[in-house]
């Protein structure tokens, strides 16, 4: 811990030996226009739905131990412990004071796919915009539309603990310079299943399963060549599965078989889903079976680990 | 006469540690793996029936479904204080909240019990059974499991 601060910091004092000034500028908060938001039309709730359900928002953003209907008032209150010290996850719902209720599309797309706060400032990548930069903004629109419709609620979260230098959000703008793109994680051959393509939009996207399953360096960037390939658990003890075709486990799953999980939580064994894996599968139960066998067939399509 | 007992001693001896080798100690991952993996055995054989890919059997439902309701049972049995290290798979929370572990254990056993009593008749109420039944597996991975690979 000691050793991982201190060579923050010196990254951080190189940086800035630099030119400070220069720093800003290559990582000053980068939203997209106004205008790139303007013409995408009334949402598709339907759709804007299962993108809900895709992106998991209810796993982090209900209020902790909340079941059934409960859960779709986005409250937020989780306290997300983290290497770099405890987020506490915002309040998503609509309300006006508490809530994201006064959001423009711009502002709701650009911390989706920029990582860039309503007031401008970096978000901290603990909300996954890595991993959202890859959505359609089509999409993000009819999430948009989605969230308007869920209740509102009036509870206003905690601001994250986090210690020096952690807690300087222009530092962000480092962060963001050496580790966000909205590139694809993986190069696919060349003539791939349009099944595969789809698969490869929900998981890189806005499913954000790479969060997980990916390790990440001191920094909280992904390791490189290590998609998808298991990490350790964040919340503790544990780890998150290698999900590739080199997976011990996944590996040895047919496409179905993966699918099915997804579906019924039941892996080939009769074993089910565990730890933060049950609600994922509650979450991604609600959507249509192509699109869980999508997800299925790109898994199959990355390389081994 | 006494190099006969003393082969028999060997003997018996022999088989004890060949006893203990099968049966896993209790207490431990080995022992608590074995009694999970009774628990989806039967969970798959009920799911090969709703899925089609087996024919409806009776006596093969009845037998998975006191199965899974006996083996839950006796699951917490393997969680006794004392027990808490050695177990990569198993959370803390077992021994933190045991109320709630065993709370979980009892109800998918009642559950199982109360399929049986009103034994599912075709494949489509297998089916559901193993919906009402599954989601107790899930919940107490959720809360209770550790995943090590």
């Amino acid at each position: 811990m000691v050793r991982r601060f201190v060579r923050f910091l010196l990254c951080l004092v190189g940086v800035f030996v630099i030119g400070g000034a220069g720093f800003y500028f290559i990582t000053a908060p980068n939203a997209l226009p106004e205008s790139h938001w303007a013409n995408l039309g009334e949402p598709d709730l339907k759709n804007g739905e299962m993108v809900f359900w895709t992106g998991g928002c209810v796993s982090c953003h209900a209020a902790p131990g909340s079941e059934g209907d409960a859960k779709l008032t986005l409250s937020g209150g989780l306290a997300l412990k983290s290497p770099f010290g405890i987020f506490h996850v915002p309040n998503i719902s609509p309300d006006e004071k508490a809530g994201i209720g006064t959001w423009t599309l711009a502002e709701f797309g650009n911390a989706m796919k920029r990582g860039v706060a309503k007031n401008g400032e970096h978000l901290y990548p603990s909300f996954p915009y890595n991993s959202y930069a890859r959505m359609s903004d089509k999409d993000v629109n009819d999430l948009f539309g989605f969230l308007k419709t869920l209740p509102k609620s009036g509870n206003v979260s905690a601001p994250h603990e986090l210690p020096f230098p952690y807690n300087m959000r222009l530092a962000l703008g480092g962060w963001k310079f050496l580790y966000f793109n909205s590139e694809p994680r993986v190069v696919l051959a060349a003539k791939v299943d349009d099944k595969v393509k789809r698969g490869q939009y929900l998981v890189e996207g806005a499913g954000h399963c790479g969060e997980c399953h990916t390790p990440r360096d001191q920094f909280g960037g992904f390791e490189a060549d290590g998609w998808l390939a298991g990490a350790p658990n964040p919340e503790g003890q544990g780890r998150i599965p290698d999900i590739t075709p080199g997976s011990k486990t996944v590996g040895s799953w047919s496409q179905e078989d993966i699918a099915n999980y997804l579906e019924t939580g039941f892996t080939p064994d009769f074993d089910t889903a565990g730890g933060s894996m049950a609600e994922v599968q509650r979450n991604l139960a609600h959507l249509p079976k192509p699109e869980l066998e999508a997800i299925a067939a790109y898994l199959k399509a990355v390389p081994n680990r | 006469m006494r190099l006969k007992a003393i082969a028999a001693a060997v003997l018996v001896a022999g088989l004890g540690v060949v006893g203990v080798a099968i049966a896993a100690e209790e207490g431990t991952h080995d022992a608590r793996s074995a009694l999970m993996k009774k628990v989806g055995g039967a969970a798959g054989a009920m799911v090969a029936i709703a899925k089609g890919e087996k024919p409806y059997d009776a006596e093969l439902v009845k037998a998975s479904l006191t199965t899974i309701s006996e083996t839950a049972k006796v699951f917490p049995d393997q969680f006794k204080p004392g027990t808490e290290t050695g177990d990569k798979a198993a959370s803390p929370k077992i021994w933190e909240d045991p109320a709630d572990f065993k709370a979980r254990a009892a109800k998918l056993s009642a559950d199982a019990s109360q399929v049986l009593a009103q034994l599912p008749a075709d494949p489509a109420a297998v089916g559901a059974a193993m919906k009402t039944l599954g989601a107790n597996c899930g919940g107490c991975h959720e809360k209770f499991r550790i995943k090590t690979d």
